[in-house]
Parts: C-alpha cells; sequence; structure tokens
C-alpha cells in the first residue's frame, strides 16, 4: 500500500497529465459525432455575452457597407416585385406561409479553421431552434445547431460536417454540397452524373430536397469542374456568392412544415 | 517573479479576452490566427510545481475552446505543452535551473526565444494533428504548424516585450 502511494505521489503530474488528456479526448470525440455537445459552444452565457459586448462596439465601424448591401438587396427584390404580371395579390394570411423568415445579426465570426461555426444574437426567446436555415443578403450561411436563451451557434457551410442539398440551377439535378477545407471561397458540389451538360459559370442552388432550405436560394457559380475517381459522378469546384469574411446581418428560416415532413420520413423508416 | 494566485486570474482573463477577441479574428492571409495565449506557459514561474501548471493549462484551453467552437483541441494542445515544459526548460536552460534565484528575466535572449519556440512547436503541432484529424494530410498539417507557429511566435515576442517584467 505504501508502495502504491509513493509510486502515484512520484508521478502525480503524468497521472495527472494522463487523466486530463483523456478528458480533453473524450469531449473532442464526442464532439466530432453529429451534434454536437450540449453545453460546450459558442451559444451559452457566458461566450454570447462577451461576444455580444464586443460586437455592440465594433457594431458601428462597417454601417455604411452593410446598408450598401441592403440597399442592394431591396433594389433586387423590388425589381422582380415590379415586374410581376399580376397585380400584387390581397394581402396573405401569414399564418398560412410554408416559410416564416426572421432576421439576426452574426456576432462571431470564422472561416479559417477546419470545423467553423458562426453565433448569432438569436436563440430559443425569438423562436430559433436546432436546424433552421441560416441565409445572407446573397446566399446560404449555414444551419442552426445549438441555441440557448439569447444566442445560437451556426454549423457554417465552410465546416467538413455540413452537407447541403443543392442544384445546378434551373435543371433538376441535384447533388451534395461539402467543403474540403482548403479554400474559404469555393464550396464542393458531389455526386452529379456525368450526362449533365455543365458549363463554368453555372450558377448552383439549394434543391428541394432539404426540410431546411426552400428551393432556389442562391449559393455560388461553377468555377471549375472533372470527372471524380469512378469516372461517373461530377466533383465541381462551386465559387460562393457569399463573402464569407464579411457577414453581419442574416436571415434565420424556418419551415413549418417540417415536423410533418420528418414524422413521414420517420414512419417511412421504419419499414 | 513572484507568482501569486491573483495575477495568475488577471493573465488568465488578459490572454483570454485578447486571444478570442483580437487574435482569433486576425486571419492573416485568410487562414493565420496566431495563438498568443499559450504566453501563460511562458510566464508562468519557472520552479512552480507541475500539477498546478496543468491544471492552469487545462482551464486556459477550455475557456478557448468554448469561444472558439473547438471542443478540446485547445485544452489538448495546451496540457500537452504544459507536460512537457520542464523537459524544454532542462533543454534550454540546463544547468542554469539549479541557481537559487534563476528566473526568466536574467536568462539570455537566445534562451528565451528557443524555450517560446519549442512551447509554440509543441503546442501547435498537437492542435493541428487533432484539427485535420488524419494523417493523410500530413503536409496540410505541417504547412498550418510551420505558418500559424511563425505568426505565432513573432506576436508573442512583440506582446512578452509589452509586457516584460523589469529587468534586474
Amino acid at each position: 500500500m505504501q508502495r502504491i502511494i509513493n509510486f502515484i505521489l512520484r508521478n502525480q503530474s503524468s497521472l495527472l497529465y494522463l487523466i486530463l488528456m483523456i478528458i480533453a479526448l473524450g469531449l473532442t470525440i464526442q464532439n466530432n459525432a453529429y451534434h454536437r455537445s450540449r453545453y460546450f459552444n459558442s451559444a451559452n452565457w457566458l461566450t454570447g455575452t462577451v461576444y455580444g459586448a464586443s460586437f455592440s462596439m465594433s457594431n458601428y465601424f462597417d454601417l455604411r457597407a452593410e446598408n450598401d448591401k441592403l440597399l442592394e438587396e431591396n433594389r433586387r427584390l423590388r425589381l422582380l416585385l415590379f415586374n410581376k404580371d399580376s397585380i400584387i395579390p390581397a394581402p396573405q394570411d401569414t399564418t398560412s406561409l410554408d416559410y416564416v423568415i426572421s432576421s439576426a445579426r452574426i456576432i462571431k465570426n470564422s472561416f479559417s479553421e477546419a470545423n467553423n461555426y458562426l453565433t448569432i444574437d438569436k436563440g430559443t426567446n425569438d423562436g430559433v431552434v436546432q436546424d433552421m436555415g441560416v441565409i445572407s443578403t446573397e446566399g446560404i450561411v449555414g444551419i442552426v445547431e445549438r441555441s440557448s436563451g439569447n444566442y445560437a451557434s451556426v454549423q457554417s457551410v465552410l465546416n467538413s460536417k455540413s452537407i447541403i442539398n443543392a442544384k445546378i440551377a434551373g435543371t433538376e439535378y441535384f447533388g451534395s454540397l461539402t467543403w474540403n477545407r482548403e479554400d474559404f471561397r469555393l464550396v464542393q458540389l458531389e455526386d452529379i452524373p456525368r450526362q449533365v451538360p455543365l458549363e463554368v459559370g453555372d450558377v448552383v442552388v439549394t434543391g428541394g430536397m432539404s426540410s431546411i432550405f426552400p428551393e432556389n436560394i442562391p449559393i455560388g457559380t461553377i468555377e471549375s469542374f472533372e470527372l471524380g475517381e469512378s469516372q461517373s459522378f461530377y466533383s465541381i469546384d462551386v465559387r460562393l456568392f457569399n463573402d464569407m469574411t464579411n457577414l453581419k446581418p442574416v436571415y434565420v428560416i424556418r419551415n413549418r412544415n417540417r415536423p410533418e415532413i420528418l414524422e413521414l420520413q420517420a414512419a417511412e423508416d421504419e419499414f | 517573479m513572484n507568482f501569486s494566485p491573483f495575477s495568475g486570474i488577471i493573465r488568465f482573463v488578459g490572454l483570454v479576452l485578447l486571444q478570442v477577441l483580437i487574435f482569433n479574428r486576425m486571419n492573416l492571409f485568410g487562414l493565420i490566427n496566431p495563438m498568443v495565449y499559450i504566453l501563460f506557459l511562458y510566464w508562468y514561474p519557472l520552479k512552480e510545481n507541475r500539477s498546478g501548471l496543468l491544471g492552469w493549462a487545462f482551464a486556459l484551453g477550455f475557456v478557448i475552446d468554448l469561444f472558439s467552437d473547438t471542443m478540446a483541441m485547445h485544452t489538448a494542445a495546451c496540457i500537452t505543452a504544459a507536460f512537457f515544459r520542464p523537459a524544454i526548460m532542462r533543454f534550454v536552460f540546463g544547468i542554469n535551473l539549479e541557481f537559487q534565484n534563476f528566473s526568466l528575466p536574467n536568462s539570455t535572449r537566445v534562451q528565451q526565444f528557443t524555450f517560446l519556440a519549442l512551447l509554440i512547436g509543441v503546442h501547435h503541432l498537437i492542435f493541428f494533428t487533432l484539427e485535420i484529424f488524419s494523417l493523410t494530410n500530413l503536409l496540410l498539417i505541417l504547412k498550418r504548424v510551420l505558418l500559424t507557429g511563425v505568426c505565432t511566435f513573432i506576436f508573442s515576442i512583440l506582446l512578452a516585450a509589452l509586457f516584460s517584467a523589469r529587468k534586474t
């Protein structure tokens, strides 16, 4: 017994290191599972408050650029509205809309890591919960992964775990959008079959297969493409419309039909 | 250099805020975020006990991880650097460590720089290995260790010069 205690005392720092390392690796591995640990992310009270305070100061520096972006978006939307064939329809019943959109601001951005997460200043108190889509004025940003009372963390498209259903605009050929961690301006579109005619510059938009994003939200343009190893599918580099390094105002999209769709899919899986 | 839990906490909070509010947003050339919080290990007294340092390193890494959504990668890198710190010290300072009143400010500049560089080397190697997590990307890991390491080193030296204890 004496010897065991002596041994422990003599090697206490090595043993402590081993224990701490096991805890750390355990957390890392758990974190690599699809949905991350419930408490340990930047959408908690402490980090949210610090980032919120910092944001409230730095907020003012690029107001002009931000306004220009919003003005440009308004122009685009008005262009669509005024050139519509029919006159403006009677006010719709907003409770029957499929998608509900709320606005939010990014208080922490990240794009240089292998798995990037953003933090936004809306949380469960504003109805933001897991698996809602996040877009900016120019294109998609990511998917809400965790939310606390006033903050939520968003899994960016620049995340090696992100998979988003996407298609070539104007066609019904769809594939999945992933990221190979190399360049924050380029994402990869996989699984487009080789018979599809492609051109550099074609626009890529979200597909209708996901219950998170509505169809036809712009993503980017085709930068280059080549046949993958199996020679039957293209792997395509897509240049994002979004400048992921400079994002502030974003929209969070909630699909009201999602619970119903998920229920149906779960029922299918049981058979 | 005297070290009390109080000055430790000040240093801790200061380095965390510096790291998450400034250096995590630096994105030099689009991909480099210097990790200057490693200075905590550099400034920690040379003769304090090892278990205490491991505890500090764990807490430091953990808080940085919370802020940057990189669960436990900073923690693992930080405690590994803390664990190898005594070995690095023996390598860098050698016999000088035995002297009663030897401390960081009265070592030579070359010794200080080597000490810092080795700490950064161990820390970054573990960090990027965990981040990228596959050996097929060995080249990518080495590239990022080297690039980020050089930047961390430069910024750490500047910060260390800014806040250094008066030379005795």
